[in-house]
């Protein structure tokens, strides 16, 4: 368990002020200049020997994105882009960050600008945050009243600006360079890579994207130092994260814990434990609808941070926990995703834009039963068939969730088909024919 | 440059290369469906997906992958061969598979890849996706459930047509290809959507259900429909001509094509002169040879050479103008002109009536003034060209003459001949004029082809010596001619001669007996009452309907001709299908009436006679290259009038039927009606 001492969101749950005033309380914006003194590199170096790896789901190790950032200032401005889209189904931390920490990552722009030498930010909002909209924006014109940010950002010598920006809605302008793109104006469309945004990101020039998680943690990061945060959790996966635990629990929540902790630790001691107890536990999506679902077998011994959701075959993704009890039809569960990739696909790439409307056609099927057993292994092969060719990631996250349920509950799909056959007298309708 | 080895193969390419242009250079076949040379990269069809050592091991796209020095990549493994197959199975699975009656059938590269690359059955069970057609105008064909959303289309109107009208929206497997509100497209261009559609979305409207490639003869030729000269291929089936494919040529048209000489085609086969016709007390007849020569022989018999006159129309090839000039020779006659529309000007050197810069040059100039052209309508494969130029950056464009979208924003400094005095006193854009290294001017018909056309010529090439245009390397003074055959006659001297007389003194009863080669572009009504009018030609056009005789001549797919381009460029056209009934090719009908005449032209074959032109006229020997110069001698063309004051106006009415051929087409026909203003359906 995370002691209180070492927690970094201290007003997670919106108990307290979520004004300046009450930031300042909990130790935000204490002696920033003092922090922005030790110079753009120190840092950079400072976050990257903390080992804190990306929050928003694929976990690259931030200083060393920062780091990819020109060491000098040329012709053109750079820029720190914060993902705030959060849309994967299930997560709610960014949420509960800007909502009840503005400031945290107001801060955190701030130093995590300098460190890459922007002079502006911007915080690409996801367009139903509309409270938090406005939270937000409340809370960055404190900042610049209080001249936090601004001409002279906390008497630093160094101009910052801060923007807001709301997306309209869609999944994909999660993904860092269709974000770019929608910022500019354009369609949410992935642009491949390289070149990479820290070399042509927005409008043409070096952008680091980052999630709101990674940058709201570097104050505190660069506050108490490297090794405080280092030494929390495991090598590799350290620091604290945010957790959100959602579905068939008796007491949903949003809570920040340590990198590694047990899954069953997490649900048990914060979430209230499955509903119905333990053993009625199904299965648990660990990390966002994109990763794949995991068999109470083994959530028994699973730990929470990126390596070990690795070594069974999921991802830490995002974090957003998603319980299921018996009661849960599991392949309806997954078809439910499969429609909901479908819907966000952007269209560009083959793979995707064919293949995730191929997979929520055959999962609804496989919800009835209405198809051949064999089919089961045409759809696992449909999903190797998206993953790893597509421009951006979307097409992995639709592949994983119907590869983590084939992989574990395969038995139930064929049991789910055979019944179908024993009703219908045998006989399988396809659709087309 | 970079070292790179495709399936063991080495080769050297430039850095910035991608890593299917390496493959390419290592003569490795490499699918794709998006990837298009001269289109911006888009890396999402996802089927040129390789394996590179010391990457992740994932398949990368090839397209958009740029190469580094010593990379390694494998095009042939067991990852690159499933991944393609996975891609290929994708594409098909929502693709009609209607491949029976799809006009791409036989051409389509979905076609072909999925033979290369593909699985051999289905395993998709599902329904499949379908769209609604789209209507693109009497052009392109949209049959929107076949297409695999590669934006080649999007990217072509939005990059090379400069006309972003068309586009992908809604989203995943809803995505759709269109124009967002439902119109034709507003490009001189878009016939080349068929061509880089890789599948049966875009096709032909004209060409819909007409043949299959397989069944067609194909013979490269050359566009006569506009001055450019482009390469094409006239595919043609028995003795009908189905279709006009654009060749590759990077000097000229690179491999894009201008709709009205690719869509003009159908007019080959309407109002077609296919006899001979003799007018008896006022009534066109139809007649035999013998019996049209006979009339023309009667009328000539007698006559002084200076009362018979001949005109060279604007389709004509070389080798019938020689004849035809040799001919009138015979008779003792100087009256030629190839000027129909009295395009002015001093014409006694080469540089003073061609585009001396050359298409290609276009690319290395860094500043352009057009002069009373609009090239989109006049060669918009020209026009093309200098849009290629100004997206690279650094290319200030500016115009003199009626303000239009030309694809590329353009100053507009004046309409007329002021403007060329105010620059010709170092004003406005003669400073950017003066600045710029490469800068060049295009001076258009709509400015030569008025009573002060040679004094415009003057002070454009005047405009041209004091900004820096001509110097011994550079050449940077241009006429945009329109008509294919004006190069070729003026090479020709096909003038009038020592005392001849000249178009304007050939009308109002100035000869007895004027010959018209294929010469539709002048009002006919100026031709003296009196004048006895001899029209050889290949369709029932202007022309025709005021001769005495008619001879049915060949269009240019049925002949082997001569043609020189704006630039000065020599390039044979050949016959692809015979001319109908008793028509002839043009040079042959005139030897056999000089025989006829008992005054035998000293040829008796194509090859003769090339041979006397290519001596007496050498430029006819280089053929298809054309050298670069620049201007030793900046001496102005000489001019006897003074400029007027006369605004530019529009050369031609519509881009869409400024000839015989394009006059006779339905489909251009078509093409003027729905690009009409607006304005005339408020009625409706």
């Amino acid at each position: 368990m995370l002691s209180d001492r070492d927690r970094i969101f201290t007003n997670l749950h919106g108990h307290g002020d979520v004004g300046l005033a009450g930031a300042r309380a909990r130790g935000d914006w204490a002696d920033t200049a003092a922090i922005l003194a030790r110079g753009h590199d120190a840092l950079v170096e400072e976050v990257k020997a903390s080992g804190l790896r990306g929050r928003g789901g694929a976990g690259f190790p931030t200083g060393l994105k920062w780091s990819f950032m020109p060491k000098q200032e040329g012709p053109k401005p750079h820029y720190l882009l914060v993902n705030a889209d959060e849309s994967e189904p299930g997560t709610c931390k960014d949420r509960d960050i800007i909502r009840h920490d503005p400031h945290k990552l107001i801060e955190g722009c701030l130093l995590a600008s300098f460190a890459m030498r922007a002079h502006a930010a911007y915080v690409y909002m996801r367009g139903e945050f509309y409270n938090e909209a406005q939270v937000f924006q409340r809370a960055i014109d404190e900042a610049y009243a209080a001249g936090l940010i601004g001409e002279n950002a906390c008497g630093s010598g160094w101009k910052f600006d801060l923007y807001l920006h709301r997306g309209a809605g869609a999944y994909i302008c999660g993904e860092e360079t269709a974000q770019i793109e929608s910022l500019e104006g354009k369609k949410g469309m992935p642009r491949l890579k390289p070149p990479f945004p820290a070399a042509c990101g927005l409008w043409g020039c070096p952008t680091t994207v980052n999630n709101v998680e990674s940058i709201a943690v570097t104050p505190t990061i660069l506050r108490r130092g490297a090794a405080w945060f280092s030494a929390l959790g495991r090598p590799k996966n350290s620091g604290t994260k945010v957790f959100c635990i959602s579905g068939h629990v008796n007491n949903p929540c949003t809570v920040e814990e340590e990198m590694g902790i047990p899954l069953k630790d997490l649900i048990e001691k914060h979430a209230g434990g499955v509903r119905g107890g333990w053993d009625n536990l199904l299965a648990v999506i660990p990390g966002g609808a994109s990763t794949p679902v995991l068999p109470r077998s083994i959530c028994e011994t699973a730990l929470m941070d990126f390596d070990g959701m690795r070594e069974v075959k999921s991802a830490l993704g995002s974090g957003a926990v998603i319980v299921m009890d018996r009661s849960t039809d599991l392949i309806e569960a997954i078809a439910r995703i499969s429609r909901f990739f479908k819907h966000e696909s952007c269209g560009q790439c083959t793979p995707c834009r064919e293949g995730t409307g191929w997979m929520m056609r055959v999962m609804d099927r496989l919800v009835a039963g209405r198809a051949e057993p064999e089919e089961i292994d045409t759809l696992e092969q449909v999903t190797r068939q998206i993953e790893g060719r597509t421009i951006c990631a979307l097409g992995d996250a639709a592949a994983w969730p119907v590869q983590g349920l084939i992989r574990h509950f395969r038995p139930e799909i064929e049991a789910r088909i055979a019944a179908y056959k024993a009703r219908s007298g045998g006989a399988t309708q396809m659709a087309a024919e | 440059m970079a070292k790179v080895t495709v399936d063991g193969i080495t080769v050297e390419v430039p850095d910035g290369s991608n890593v299917l242009q390496a493959a390419e250079a290592a003569g490795i076949e490499i699918p794709r469906f998006c990837y298009h040379e001269r289109l911006s990269v888009a890396g999402n069809c996802r089927m040129c997906l390789v394996e590179i050592e010391k990457a992740p091991p994932k398949p990368f796209s090839s397209c958009s992958y740029p190469v580094a020095d010593g990379m390694v990549v494998h095009t042939d493994t067991p990852m690159v061969r499933a991944a393609r197959r996975g891609v290929m199975e994708f594409l098909l699975i929502n693709h009609p598979l209607d491949c029976p009656i799809c006009d791409q059938g036989g051409e389509c590269d979905l076609q072909d890849q999925a033979m290369g690359y593909g699985g051999d059955a289905s395993r998709f069970h599902e329904a499949k996706r379908a769209r609604s057609d789209i209507d693109f105008g009497p052009l392109v064909r949209g049959v929107m459930t076949r297409c695999i959303q590669c934006t080649r289309c999007v990217r072509f109107a939005a990059e090379i047509a400069g006309v972003p009208e068309m586009g992908a929206y809604g989203r995943g497997e809803d995505t759709k290809i269109g124009t967002y509100v439902q119109k034709a497209l507003t490009s001189e261009l878009s016939g080349n959507l068929i061509d880089i559609c890789p599948v049966g979305a875009l096709t032909s409207r004209p060409y819909a259900f007409v043949a299959r490639s397989w069944e067609l003869n194909k013979t490269d030729s050359v566009d006569v429909l506009d001055a450019v000269g482009a390469a094409i291929r006239v595919d043609s089936r028995g003795p009908e001509v189905l279709r006009v494919l654009p060749r590759v040529n990077e000097d000229v048209n690179e491999e894009w094509l201008a709709d009205k000489s690719r869509f003009s085609v159908d007019g080959l086969k309407r109002r077609r002169l296919d006899s001979c016709w003799v007018r008896r007390e006022g009534r066109l007849e139809k007649a035999t040879w013998p019996e049209a020569f006979e009339a023309i022989a009667a009328k000539l018999s007698g006559l002084a050479g200076e009362r018979i006159g001949a005109v060279a129309g604007n389709l004509a090839d070389a080798e019938s103008m020689y004849a035809l000039k040799a001919l009138l020779a015979s008779l003792g006659s100087a009256n030629l002109d190839c000027r129909q529309d009295w395009a002015g000007g001093d014409v006694s050197r080469r540089d003073y009536y061609t585009f001396n810069t050359s298409i290609a040059g276009i690319e290395e100039a860094d500043a352009l003034l057009i002069v009373g052209a609009n090239p989109r309508h006049e060669a918009p494969l020209i026009n093309a060209r200098i849009r290629k130029r100004w997206l690279r950056g650094g290319f200030p464009v500016a115009v003199v003459g009626a303000a239009r979208d030309l694809t590329y924003p353009a100053e507009t400094i004046g309409d007329g001949p002021e403007a060329l005095r105010a620059l010709l006193g170092g004003e406005g854009f003669a400073a950017t004029l003066k600045a710029a290294k490469k800068p060049m001017i295009i001076v258009g018909q709509s400015a030569l082809a008025r009573t002060d056309g040679a004094a415009i010529l003057a002070a454009c090439w005047n405009l041209a010596a004091e900004t820096g245009m001509l110097t011994p390397e550079w050449h940077g003074f241009n006429v945009l001619q329109t008509a294919a055959a004006r190069v070729g006659a003026l090479d020709l001297g096909f003038l009038p001669g020592p005392g001849g007389k000249g178009m304007a003194e050939m009308l109002g009863g100035g000869v007895d007996v004027m010959w018209l080669l294929g010469a539709d572009e002048f009002n006919t009504a100026m031709i003296g009452a009196s004048t006895f009018v001899v029209y050889q030609g290949s369709h029932g056009d202007r022309g025709a309907a005021r001769a005495d005789v008619i001879l049915p001549g060949a269009a240019y797919t049925e002949k082997n001709g001569t043609y020189v381009n704006t630039e000065g460029r020599v390039q044979r056209g050949q016959l692809a299908v015979y001319p109908p009934g008793e028509a002839r090719e043009d040079w042959k009908v005139l030897r056999a009436f000089s025989a006829y005449l008992e005054k035998p032209l000293p040829f008796d074959t194509l090859e003769a006679l090339r041979g006397k032109m290519e001596a007496e006229y050498p430029t006819f020997a280089r053929r298809d290259i054309l050298p670069r110069f620049g201007c030793p001698d900046a001496t102005a063309p000489a001019a006897a009038v003074e400029m007027g004051v006369r605004p530019f106006g529009e050369w031609f009415a519509t881009y869409y039927q400024t000839d015989p051929i394009s006059r006779a087409s339905p489909t251009m026909a078509e093409c003027v009606t729905a690009h009409a203003p607006v304005a005339a359906q408020a009625a409706e």
